[in-house]
């Protein structure tokens, strides 16, 4: 029994042109039994910061509880919203602590930094940082989001062709995974707007 | 194995838990109440290790009950089962319960709702959820039969449906459940689907 395979998930992000979008798939599951189709996996911490956590569902849920903490008392303290830079920093010292007892999750981590600049990034559960200039992703499905990020992706893309290629990048490789699916998520963040959809694909 | 399941209707939930107490091949009792009263408007249906079941059930009982002494009002649903959700994940990693949980209960803002808790504290709010071998077949007569807005009746003529589903194809079927509803007027015991009666004990 893999721990990182028992409850399933498919994360990717992608940046456009002064623009990123963040997606998941929305099935939890137990091993393979699934137990909800509108599972919620991409959290955001503020209204140019998201943050997708895939792997063991209870460990996504209690890392997200502390991150808002964290980022609730950074607010009081600076009276301003973290950097995604920042933010990645805190969460890969959270992950960090946990070294020999680690939290089973790959956190997948998009915003706009200053001017509006997008930021993503991901890491493994003990924090190491990657970050990339086109796409990221994470989750069960990960293999074949590579492939599909790779083929369909292409630089500075708007909002709507954004949306459109992360959709599809999503939807094709969850179609070869059998522990992530049932539809999708799909948030679209610009300087002026969020645009949250969701995506119904095979649901199965 | 013991299975349990619930459903949300119009106004109010049930939950239905068999009731066998089984230790190997012996069955010490047919007539356990696995589905215990948080407060006037709660239910918690627990399946799993007979020892923490019961005390992991008294214990959120009790604590409910405080923080109603304490507060002078009582836990909403959510709360309760965020409580829940964060005692089960503070013990995970030192010294787990191995209980899975269906909490139920009915606020008068919100109406009935129904949350699934399994052992490694992995919480979701549903409409429908089973555990157990049960669940195999609780969750496909449901997922068939399940409407939104269903009247007591039809919710009972379906768990009725379950348990003669479980009963007839899992090989070492439970022989007597219970079914308990919480709504509006409170949480109490529906009835109890006895094939089996305990013999019973002359009073001393």
């Amino acid at each position: 029994m893999q721990i990182f395979e028992y409850n399933g998930s498919a994360l990717v992000a992608m940046v456009g042109k002064n623009c990123f979008a963040i997606a998941s798939d929305r099935r939890l599951g137990v091993q393979l039994q699934t137990i909800a189709t509108d599972f919620q996996k991409i959290y955001k911490i503020h209204e140019k910061l998201f943050i997708g956590l895939s792997g063991l569902a209870t460990d996504a849920q209690t890392l997200y509880q502390r991150l808002v903490f964290r980022h609730k008392l950074y607010q009081l303290r600076e009276e301003r919203d973290m950097k995604p830079e920042t933010f990645a920093s805190l969460v890969s010292a959270i992950l960090y602590e946990k070294r020999f007892g680690p939290y089973f999750c790959q956190p997948v981590i998009a915003g706009l930094g200053d001017e509006d600049k997008p930021f993503i990034c991901t890491m493994d559960s003990i924090g190491a940082k990657e970050l990339a200039k086109d796409f990221v992703v994470a989750g069960t499905a990960s293999e074949s989001l590579y492939g599909a990020c790779e083929s369909m992706f292409k630089p500075d893309m708007d909002a709507e062709e954004l949306f459109e290629t992360i959709s599809q990048a999503l939807l094709s490789s969850v179609d070869r995974d059998c522990l992530s699916g049932w539809g999708g998520h799909v948030y679209v963040v610009t300087p002026t707007e969020v645009t949250e959809r969701i995506l119904k694909g095979r649901m199965d | 194995m013991e299975s349990v399941f619930g459903l949300v209707g119009k106004d109010f939930a049930i939950v239905a838990a068999d009731s066998s107490a089984v230790h190997s091949i012996l069955v010490h009792k047919t007539n356990e109440d696995k589905i215990m009263l948080l407060d006037s408007h709660k239910l918690m249906g627990a399946s799993g290790e007979t020892g923490d079941r019961a005390q992991f059930t008294e214990y959120i009982q009790k604590n409910v009950a405080l923080y109603q002494f304490r507060n002078g009002i009582p836990l909403t649903t959510a709360a309760a089962a965020n409580f829940t959700r964060g005692e089960l994940a503070t013990a995970l990693r030192k010294n787990p319960y191995m209980v899975n949980i269906i909490m139920a209960g009915h606020d008068k803002d919100v109406g009935p709702s129904l949350y699934f808790i399994d052992y490694i504290a992995s919480l979701h709010k549903l409409d429908k959820a089973a555990f157990g071998y049960g669940s195999y077949f609780a969750l496909s007569m449901m997922d068939r039969h399940y409407r939104k807005d269903m009247t007591v009746e039809e919710a009972i003529d379906l768990v009725d449906k379950v348990i003669m589903e479980i009963r007839s194809r899992l090989v070492v079927a439970p022989p007597n459940f219970v079914i308990k509803i919480v709504d509006k007027d409170g949480a109490r015991e529906y009835a109890w689907r006895e094939s089996i009666k305990d013999a019973p004990v002359p009073a001393v």
